[in-house]
């Protein structure tokens, strides 16, 4: 980036004193409410009928329905989120199961790479295998004390916090392993392939 | 295509003002390229400091005007950027966008139609790019606008509409949720199923929907559109918080 330009006039409003404001990554301003972007309507499914699934490069899938899935080792994680539309908030707090988790149940072939995520509705988001990992991911259903809601993605999501809120899918049915990586919904139209608020990776190219 | 989006900076070459708290601003842009209807920008302003903010505006002209971009900017109470486009700015400033971005809440005559349009207060905008593109290019594709303002002074591109409306093959319907003038035939409450049924009628059930505006309205128009019997998969929607701008 060249020199920066300077707009006139344009003086902004910095955030309190005492505000994290090195937990805001570059081009994103902090919020305190909740704003909802999505594609299309919100699903409503019916819990009778939610399975969660793992498939692809596995050695057998494994499917959970709604009561199995709250069985599993669940655990509260605050995280601060960010969203490719300029918002970020922190410390959100979630209740749901690591991907850690949900990945001992199944004998990943070694080929296994990248993950495609999918959700009721057809969305799809793509995440290189090694970010969901280690901690750093989890498929939450509970927000702040309460049922995730489902303009929040309720009634299950997943959630990768250190990546642009696209790549925590809503309404997230399922992980596919996969040995190459296929751009997701979003990623095939115009935003970026990774999605690393840090590096403000938002758009194609970034 | 991998094109890298590059900032640049674009010219306030003129300043139009639509409602008491909503004004355009068309920008000259250097290296202009055609959106497709339904697309945003993203504007930085950055203080002499160097301390920068960003934020997402819709274009509200169609691509065959070249050259240049609208957006259409509405007062965010408390906002950052929106009090400084609608207050400082003036015709000659100049700050950087990037831009065209987006590719599913747009369209064009590649993704057909009929088309029926909801819009909440400043949702309108992307909208409005959509119309003016099918006005422009005199395509046929049957259209309807459902648009839902408080009051009718908040009406934006009220003008522009009707006159567009007298046109082949587009209505528009108002409803005015908080206040209604003397004589008003427009619908008077929220956007509710039967209001969506009505508009949609005329159209079929193979329309192409797009809602944008309050997450609130956009939920209620989205579940509405499913419930009266459009299939999920041709509703597209596109929504801003109160933190939105």
């Amino acid at each position: 980036m060249p020199e920066k330009f300077v707009t006139r006039g344009f003086v902004g409003r910095r955030e309190p004193a005492g505000t994290q404001t090195k937990r805001i990554p570059p081009g994103q301003h902090l919020v305190k409410d909740f704003p909802v972007l999505s594609a299309g309507p919100t699903p409503r499914t019916d819990l009778a009928k939610w399975t969660f699934r793992i498939e692809g490069l596995v050695k057998e899938p494994v499917s959970w329905g709604w009561n199995e899935f709250q069985k599993l080792p669940a655990q509260d994680f605050v995280k601060d989120i960010s969203c490719v539309t300029k918002w970020t908030k922190l410390d959100t707090r979630w209740r749901g199961v690591s991907v850690d988790i949900l990945l001992e149940q199944v004998e990943l072939d070694r080929r296994a790479a990248f993950v495609t995520a999918f959700s009721d509705g057809g969305y799809t988001t793509n995440i290189p295998l090694p970010e969901l990992v280690n901690g750093q991911a989890f498929v939450a259903y509970g927000y702040d004390g309460k049922p995730l809601a489902p303009e929040h993605g309720g009634p299950a999501r997943l959630v990768v916090p250190h990546l642009y809120f696209w790549k925590s899918a809503k309404w997230v049915r399922g992980l596919r392993l996969m040995d190459r990586d296929v751009a997701g919904f979003w990623e095939s139209l115009g935003y970026n392939n990774h999605g690393d608020p840090w590096k403000e990776e938002r758009y194609t190219g970034d | 295509m991998k094109r890298t989006l590059e900032w640049q900076i674009a010219t306030v070459s003129r300043i139009k003002p639509e409602t008491a708290e909503v004004r355009t601003l068309t920008l000259a842009l250097p290296d202009w390229t055609a959106h497709r209807p339904g697309q945003h920008y993203d504007v930085r302003l950055t203080a002499d400091d160097g301390y920068a903010a960003q934020r997402s505006y819709s274009v509200a002209s169609e691509p065959e005007r070249t050259g240049e971009i609208d957006i259409t900017v509405e007062r965010v109470p408390n906002g950052e950027v929106s009090p400084f486009l609608l207050d400082t700015v003036v015709v000659g400033d100049r700050f950087e966008v990037r831009g065209p971005i987006g590719g599913y809440f747009v369209w064009d005559e590649s993704v057909g139609g009929p088309i029926l349009l909801v819009a909440g207060g400043s949702g309108v905008v992307p909208l409005m790019a959509m119309l003016r593109h099918r006005a422009a290019t005199r395509v046929k594709t049957p259209a309807r606008l459902l648009y839902s303002a408080r009051t009718y002074e908040q009406i934006i591109y009220g003008p522009e509409l009707d006159m567009l409306a007298s046109q082949d093959g587009f209505k528009v319907s108002y409803t005015l949720t908080r206040q209604q003038p003397p004589g008003w035939k427009g619908y008077g409450r929220r956007i509710d199923d039967a209001m969506l049924a009505e508009v949609r009628k005329p159209l079929g059930l193979e329309v192409v929907a797009y809602v944008c505006g309050p997450t609130a309205l956009v939920e209620v128009a989205a579940d509405g559109l499913e419930r009266i019997g459009l299939s999920a998969d041709r509703i597209r929607t596109e929504r801003f918080g109160p933190s939105g701008t």
